[in-house]
């Protein structure tokens, strides 16, 4: 029988603020144990927590870019149950009246091969709600530590709907989500740092079945590759128990990236009973449509809207765009160059493949290169105008750029490296040439195509370099056809 | 429909993590029959013209600005902790989930 997948995904994200969500200590990772609490977060008696504008702001910003729906009131709910990771013995989340409902994700599936687009998607979402972390469990031989240094830092949790069927789609999803949460500055999304987790809602049912399966949820998929590969394992082991003939049971599993397979965490006859009430101690937020527009004027354009302007703006090919969409920085450092180049293709090319592979080797980011967008624009016009051939530019002038910053026509000035002005000198040089070398000509002569090369050879060492290879090219084989 | 003053004491106190003797669980179930008996007593009152609302007063937007201040050093945040080690409280070991 063929069995088809549903899947739908819990992503929490830790939204990027100074402060906690209901109080004033500062957020981070990495901090001494129990280093970065106060009363409220610790959830002492008499405490008042008081929320974060700054939290609200960005989830807000974070529902309309995942184009949901922002209700006039929203409000916080206590969500009870004991566990040593909540010190208060209640989460303060969102119930009814969650920050953001509805809503949808564009996501784009990978492509026949690494230079096409993929299909793109939509995927629908139920809800994103605003609440606080919770502190972190360490695990020993004999007995649990509990580190509330996580507690209470803001976190937004989007849940989609059941509404994708494959491992790639969910990968998919969390890569299109990880890209918007960046380009709205809400988060960094640092899977290792927490800052981003992941859940899974999975069921498989024959396909042509309307009735879902039964659902098994998996935590810990905390990695995007973990996400598609938990998936992958947990749809393969519960298609295996039905073709087995057996039941699955409702449960509650957790994926160990290094087994490299899903287990059983509890099953649902011990999942909980929330008891959600109105937190009395916070107000509801109101949110009126001076502030709504405010917040949707500060909106950034969508990774997808900017690769499909990319296309149309500058007609880049998809690989580049692909690059440059990944990172909202690196958008910024090409549109700076683009507005000078006059090939903003060329430039595109330049920073993709020269710039980031310098980058790379150099163990250096972005931020930290020498090389300015104005210069990579400089770069480009100097082959435009032909002052320079690519190769010289590519040998010569831009490893030189990336050492000291210093700009590309400085470069060929200090170093001589100015293509022949004039096509009569060059043609000149090729004329002398030829008839210093009457082997290599009459070797071309007979059919020997690359015995030109050696020729060619000979004028760039002639012109120190400076010569543009495609031009000497012409030129010999003109002189050559003569001679025959 | 199930009556919303009913209750199974043996539930409430599995959810509260309370283990209780027989004698408590007689003197409980009568104290929070008595109090879901009090609170019944409102649902005598006729609100079907009142719009829900999770608070009695008409506040709203009470923010803070998102400005960090020092909080508990972990000595002090720690200090009514029973059991810690390494600067973290030290619980009974707890299956993850």
């Amino acid at each position: 029988m063929e069995y088809e997948a549903v899947i739908g995904l819990e992503v929490h994200v830790q939204v990027k603020t100074e402060s906690k969500i209901f109080s004033s200590v500062g957020v981070g990772f990495g901090a001494q144990p129990n280093s970065l609490t106060d009363p409220v977060v610790l959830g002492f008696p008499g405490v008042l927590p008081v929320i974060n504008r700054e939290a609200v702001e960005k989830s807000i910003k974070v529902g309309m870019l995942l184009n949901g729906s922002i209700p006039r009131v929203t409000k916080w709910d206590r969500k009870n149950y004991f566990y040593p990771d909540s010190p208060k013995n209640y989460q303060i989340s969102q119930f009814d009246q969650p920050i953001c409902s509805g809503g949808e994700l564009e996501i784009e599936l990978k492509g026949p091969s690494r230079n096409v687009m993929g299909e793109h998607k939509t995927i629908a979402l139920t809800r994103a709600h605003l609440e606080e972390d919770v502190g972190k469990l360490i695990h020993l031989e004999n007995e649990s530590l509990v580190d509330f240094n996580r507690a209470g830092t803001p976190l937004l949790e989007i849940v989609s709907q059941p509404d994708m069927h494959t491992p790639e789609e969910a990968y998919a999803y969390l890569t299109a989500l990880k890209m918007l949460l960046i380009y709205g500055e809400v988060s960094d999304c640092d899977m290792e740092k927490g800052q981003l987790r992941c859940d899974a809602n999975v069921s498989v049912r024959p396909v042509g079945q309307k009735e879902l399966g039964v659902k098994v949820e998996i935590k810990n998929l905390n990695s995007i590759s973990g996400v598609r590969n938990g998936l992958a394992y947990e749809i393969e082991r519960q298609i295996q128990v039905l073709e087995g003939g057996g039941t699955l049971a409702q449960e509650t599993r957790g994926w160990d990236a290094a087994k490299g397979m899903t287990y059983h965490m509890r099953s649902k006859e011990e999942s909980h009973d929330y008891r959600y009430f109105p937190d009395p101690d916070l107000m509801p937020v109101r949110i009126d449509h001076q502030w709504r527009d405010r917040l949707h004027a500060s909106l950034p354009e969508k990774p997808f809207d900017r690769q499909r302007r990319y296309f149309d703006a500058y007609g880049l090919p998809y690989t580049l765009t692909s690059v440059l969409i990944s990172d909202p920085e690196l958008c910024h450092f090409f549109e700076e160059a683009a507005k000078r180049a006059k090939r903003p293709r060329q430039a595109a090319n330049w920073i993709v493949n020269n710039l980031l592979g310098e980058l790379g080797r150099a163990g250096l980011t972005l931020s930290e290169s020498k090389v300015f967008p104005d210069q990579i624009a400089q770069l480009v016009n100097l082959i435009g105008e032909g002052v320079i051939s690519k190769n010289l530019a590519k040998e010569r002038v831009f490893p030189e750029m990336f050492k000291t910053g210093d700009n590309p026509a400085a470069i060929v000035q200090a170093r001589g490296l100015g293509q022949s002005e004039s096509a009569e000198d060059l043609e000149k040089i090729c004329s002398e040439i030829v008839q210093a070398n009457p082997d290599a000509v009459a070797e071309v002569l007979s059919g020997n195509k690359k015995a030109i090369n050696f020729l060619k050879g000979r004028v760039m060492r002639a012109t120190r370099g400076k010569a543009n290879p495609a031009l000497v090219g012409s030129l010999l084989e003109e002189l050559i056809a003569e001679k025959g | 429909m199930r009556d919303p003053h009913s209750f199974d004491i043996d539930y409430v106190a599995h959810l509260a993590r309370l283990e209780l003797t027989s004698q408590e669980r007689e003197r409980f179930s009568a104290q929070l029959g008595d109090i879901l008996q009090h609170f019944a007593q409102l649902d005598e009152v006729d609100v079907s013209s009142v719009e829900p609302m999770a608070h009695a007063f008409p506040v709203e937007n009470v923010f803070r600005e998102d400005k960090s201040e020092p909080g508990l050093s972990p000595e002090r945040a720690l200090e009514n902790t029973p059991r810690k080690r390494k600067n973290m409280v030290q619980v009974p070991k707890v299956v993850e989930g």
